[in-house]
């Protein structure tokens, strides 16, 4: 199982003064079971190319093929694509509209078809596994905090089951805390669950830890499609751009350069503590 | 799809109608509409052609930009010659089963196709070479007088102009919040009408949600500007008239007088 | 003599009472705890803590948004809880909130920064005046006739600041001016605030939840839960990082590692707070 992009390119607002293309020739393999990053700042592309991958947005040239087949062709079914690729918007919580939590998880399941029992089933399942406590399942959505709402929202993609999870700046806005507990959440589906993950954020630092392959976008252009650390050793590329890689891959060079045996590829505070502890010859605990 | 919609859609370019007071453009289109619906025969209409020319040309806003305006009202162009061409009453020219064709059911179609789109292009000459902004601030000045009679005319100005500023903010809300709920499978397109209403509660709660917390924020934010009404606030851009503005006030009374004078003459000596 | 504080609080509590439809008293929620912070003219403050910490409670009682349920709050001299002085103490401290859609109420950009000054009743030739050098100290003057809903979210922010600029106030309070925005807006916003703390002499009030960014604060507020739980240079605080860490902040890369270095046994100084100095630390360490 597999989402393919084959030369997809996206124009705004063709033909007037104000056309911008905002996806320039994108090829891309997103294998089954990844957890993918894809950084890049505000205007780059990368909620353009985002919603292309559940067929919200239609490419102005070029072919997606999810599982092999075109998403394009004349008798696929969108909507069948967009419950198995479940796509969480930036600040998701502002979707939420039932009158209790677990109503508004429902919504999703019921719109597969899904007799009530089992959408009840589903949101049962996904609520647990946002970490929400059950005695708030029955309350409204609108009394809860921020990082509570969000999980809520999230949680609202995932009784879908889909099979593929996008999420756009799921931490935007949440403070270190909230944004932690989201990071593990979202890792810890990773591993539980076994489907692909897609994270879209702004922070090198923030996607570092978790992801297996960065793609970075910038002026609807994919410039880097590798591992965080095959990625960060451009960081003076990703400089000029405006996106800075994590603090300590600039340590860690900046080490190297001064003759300190460390391997410049650690980019996590604890691969860098392991490394620097080892160049400097104490033992590592 | 929704971001297709341009309210109050304003060319910029730099002519004496852009430089204009907004309450002579105000003025001259209330005018200009009266005429429009009091005048009778030939000289008049061909008086109104010349004014509605005159002031395209000074404009400089191309003429495609208005013709555009014409298309949204096509329909109801057709609507309105069709009844006046088939059910005015008079010397009957040519009938077709119950339907009888006028000479004065011709006259009248014809009159009222040009009325409607005199009329519009009209009006949108005055949107066009006015910002929003403006046409609040000349309605606000020109309604200042009914302050006196406990019209809140500055709260209903501050009401329009944050409008008119938030509805491009609504409207990609409003897009954003549906390809949300249709990344979880919501439907806005099929079934019956009951159902398609329904389908919008998902979308319009939300929507309701966020309006009220915007507005929840901006009364503070504004708040913290020292806003507290009316009362003792002074202007950026004061409105006040110029040399240009007196003179187009002069033209616009010029113009009215003469359309009366020739709609007495033709009714004395015409009928 | 000892400078006149521009901001001075002591003891502030402020409750939010809940109530049911019969008006009885459902909950009572503390947000401010017994408050004190002093504050004086041209200082770089910056207020940390996580959401519901009470940060963002204690900004709107500067602005005298809200009005204290106990003790006292004096801006620039003026007693924030009467109600006559409330359009002063507005004016002395200027507000910038953290949605930048939320705080801009004209169509055009000009236009809104000179909202403050118009609701203030400056004659007009003065609001052009000041909508020009306001625009000016946040780098924006070339946008001036531009629509806000075209700016990016770092450019919003800057015209929200001129907007306050524009009333000459003495101290601006930034309630987490950044949350919204993206690495790049952050660095925009950032430096427009440093410019005016430097160069107009304005006093910051910066509160965020982001550690990185009060590196450059003269001084630093930490709280939780209402309370006011660590205050110090930046360097002081940073050194604590376990107690950061409790109060559910996260501390930047750079000082993590350090911490953590440290801990392991390697002589490193407290409270790291660039690159460089770590560099430097650890290549003095090899050097032994």
């Amino acid at each position: 199982m597999s989402i393919i992009l084959d030369k997809v390119n996206y124009t705004y607002s063709a033909g007037t003064a104000y056309e911008i293309q905002a996806l320039k020739n994108i090829n891309l393999k997103m294998e089954d079971g990844q957890f993918i990053g894809i950084i890049g700042h505000t205007g780059s592309g990368k909620s353009t190319l985002i919603q292309h991958l559940n067929g919200l947005m239609k490419a102005t040239s070029g072919t997606i093929y999810y599982n092999g087949e075109d998403i394009y062709a004349e008798d696929y079914d969108l909507r069948q694509l967009r419950s198995k690729v479940g796509l969480v918007f930036q600040y998701p919580e502002h979707q939420l509209f039932e009158t209790t939590i677990f109503d508004d998880v429902c919504y999703g399941p019921k719109n597969q078809g899904l007799t009530k029992e089992e959408a009840g089933l589903r949101a049962f399942e996904a609520l647990k596994s946002v970490g929400l406590k059950e005695e708030l399942y029955y309350q409204s959505p609108f009394d809860l905090s921020g990082g509570q709402k969000r999980r809520v929202a999230i949680a609202g993609v995932l009784a879908m089951r889909p099979e593929v999870l996008i999420l756009d700046e799921p931490t935007a806005g949440l403070d270190p805390k909230g944004r932690d507990e989201i990071l593990n959440l979202v890792s810890a589906m990773h591993k539980e669950r076994k489907i692909t993950i897609v994270l879209v954020s702004h922070s090198m630092e923030d996607v570092a830890q978790y992801v297996e392959r960065i793609i970075v976008m910038n002026h609807g252009e994919m410039i880097f499609d590798d591992a965080p650390h095959e990625v960060f050793k451009h960081y003076k590329e990703l400089e000029k751009i405006g996106l800075a890689a994590p603090q300590v891959t600039y340590l860690m060079h900046e080490l190297s350069e001064n003759g300190l045996p460390v391997d410049v590829n650690a980019t996590t505070v604890s691969e860098a503590k392991d490394e620097i502890l080892k160049a400097l010859g104490r033992k590592v605990c | 799809m929704l971001k297709d919609i341009t309210l109050g859609q304003y060319y910029p370019a730099d002519s004496i109608l852009h430089k204009l007071d907004p309450r002579v453009k105000l003025f001259g289109t209330m005018i200009y509409i009266i005429s429009l619906f009091s005048f009778r025969g030939i000289p008049a209409f061909v008086l109104a052609t010349i004014f509605l020319i005159s002031i395209i040309r000074i404009s400089k806003v191309p003429f495609s930009y208005m013709v555009k305006g014409l298309k949204s009202i096509v329909v109801l162009m057709i609507i309105t010659g069709i009844f006046n061409l088939f059910l005015t009453q008079g010397e009957v020219l040519v009938q077709i089963w119950v339907f009888k064709i006028t000479y004065e059911g011709i006259k009248n179609a014809v009159l009222m196709v040009v009325r409607l789109i005199y009329l519009i292009i009209g009006t949108s000459l005055m949107t066009l070479t006015t910002t929003p902004n403006q046409l609040t601030d000349g309605l606000e000045k020109a309604l200042m007088p009914l302050e006196k009679i406990k019209l809140p005319v500055h709260e209903i100005a501050m009401m329009m102009s944050i409008a008119l500023r938030f509805i491009p903010i609504l409207v990609e809300e409003t897009d954003k919040i549906m390809k949300a709920q249709m990344a979880r499978g919501a439907d806005f397109e099929s079934g019956n009408i009951i159902k398609k209403a329904k389908a919008m509660i998902p979308l319009l709660v939300p929507l309701f949600v966020s309006a009220f917390r915007r507005a929840n924020d901006l009364a503070m934010a504004m708040e913290a500007r020292c806003y507290h009404g009316g009362h003792g606030r002074t202007k950026m851009k004061p409105l006040a008239y110029g040399v240009a503005d007196r003179k187009a006030y002069v033209v616009l009374v010029v113009y009215f007088v003469l359309m009366l004078v020739l709609r007495f003459v033709w009714v004395r000596f015409v009928g | 003599m000892k400078e006149q504080n521009i901001i001075e609080a002591k003891g502030l509590v402020h409750e939010y009472i809940r109530r049911d439809e019969e008006g009885n008293v459902e909950a009572i929620q503390t947000a401010l705890d017994h408050v004190n912070l002093d504050v004086r003219p041209g200082q770089f403050i910056a207020i940390l803590g996580h959401n519901g910490s009470g940060k963002s409670t204690l900004a709107k009682h500067i602005n005298a948004l809200l009005a204290p349920t106990e003790g006292t709050l004096y801006v620039d001299g003026k007693d924030a809880s009467k109600e006559e002085n409330v359009w002063d103490v507005r004016q002395s401290a200027g507000m910038v909130f953290q949605n930048p859609d939320n705080q801009i109420i004209a169509s055009v950009v000009e236009e809104d920064v000179g909202f403050g000054p118009e609701n203030i009743g400056v004659p007009t030739e003065e609001i052009w005046q000041r909508v020009e050098e306001s625009l000016k100290s946040v780098g924006m003057l070339e946008y001036r006739t531009h629509s806000p809903n075209k700016l990016s979210g770092g450019q919003k922010q800057r015209v929200a600041i001129a907007g306050v600029m524009a009333m000459k106030p003495k101290c601006i309070v930034l309630d987490e001016p950044t949350a919204m925005l993206d690495p790049l807006g952050r660095k925009e916003v950032l430096k427009a605030v440093r410019a005016l703390n430097k160069q107009a002499g304005v006093t910051i009030i910066l509160i965020t939840h982001y550690m990185e960014e009060v590196v450059n604060a003269d001084y630093v507020f930490v709280m939780d839960e209402g309370k006011v739980v660590m205050k110090g240079t930046p360097r002081s605080i940073f050194s604590q990082v376990e107690e950061l860490q409790e109060y559910r902040l996260s501390v930047p890369q750079i000082t993590l590692l350090a911490h953590e270095l440290k801990k392991s046994g390697l002589p490193i100084p407290d409270g790291i707070l660039t690159r460089d100095e770590l560099v430097e630390a650890l290549l003095s360490v090899g050097q032994q």
